[in-house]
């Protein structure tokens, strides 16, 4: 076992258990932080795997964008500040996910596993090469990628704009 | 020096835990905590194939960097619906039925 594979193990673990409790957590708010958690462990492993541009894009915009977004998206659909009741799941629900996560883990793990091929020496793709790939073959679907951009945030606010002028045509 | 089954053990951890907490959860707003974990496994598993040595033209770090984004775009889209949807019926819960006075 290699530095390496030693930090990998110690961040993956922080992934898993930050995913766990993002999870099963009752608390709405502690969701959303322990997501921060999860994904901070994510980007460390990446960064382990030698790329590090990704694990910065990751934490700049997960955790720096998504997870503002849903920590305003609950305050604005008034989360509770104890544990959410309103939402709990029945322990059937409870055991048929866990159950459902289970076997999705073990189905992609079993079909994974047995490739890995033993210790293979860490390509290194610098950022020089990925700056140059992303805007030589890769540059149509970036361009794509901005007006996808675009379309998710103008739809984003048409739809949480609604329709105010139907409303206050039909409202007496 | 890495071993491979670090990165797919984590992939496959990461993705059934997105799973059960699709399945699990009612809020609307942390279903997505559930997809961002599913993403992420992929991400993981991307930047694996990387460190392998087995990409052309540097897809192990675009293809993480473009699903990046595309997530980013879906979570934007799916809480202005969720927003419009509690405005409309005042409740996120994924189980709760519609009334049948909300329907148009």
């Amino acid at each position: 076992m290699t530095a390496l594979d030693t930090a990998f193990t110690a961040s993956g673990v922080l992934a898993v258990l930050g995913g766990l409790f993002a999870v099963t957590t009752r608390h709405v708010v502690h969701a959303a932080l322990w997501l921060v958690v999860a994904l901070l462990g994510v980007a460390g492993s990446l960064l382990v795997l030698g790329a590090e541009l990704v694990a910065l894009v990751l934490v700049l915009v997960y955790v720096g964008a998504v997870v503002v977004l849903v920590l305003f998206a609950l305050m604005l659909t008034r989360a509770p500040i104890g544990p959410d009741v309103a939402h709990a799941a029945g322990r059937w629900r409870a055991t048929g996910a866990g159950l459902l996560g289970l076997a999705t883990a073990g189905l992609l793990a079993t079909a994974l596993v047995p490739l890995a091929d033993g210790t293979v020496e860490r390509a290194d793709v610098t950022t020089t090469q990925v700056a140059g790939q992303l805007f030589g073959t890769w540059v149509w679907p970036f361009e794509l990628l901005s007006l996808l951009l675009l379309a998710a945030l103008v739809g984003a606010l048409a739809v949480a704009r609604g329709d105010r002028a139907v409303d206050g045509a039909t409202a007496p | 020096m890495i071993h491979l089954v670090g990165p797919y053990l984590l992939a496959a951890a990461l993705v059934g835990l997105g799973v059960a907490g699709i399945a699990l959860r009612r809020n609307a707003v942390l279903l997505l905590v559930g997809v961002e974990l599913v993403l992420s496994g992929g991400l993981v598993l991307l930047v694996a194939t990387q460190a392998a040595g087995a990409d052309r033209w540097a897809a192990g770090s675009v293809l993480p960097l473009f699903t990046i984004t595309i997530a980013a775009a879906e979570v934007v889209v799916a809480l202005a619906v969720v927003l419009a949807v509690f405005r409309q019926r005042g409740s996120i819960d994924l189980d709760r039925r519609s009334e049948p006075e909300d329907a148009p």
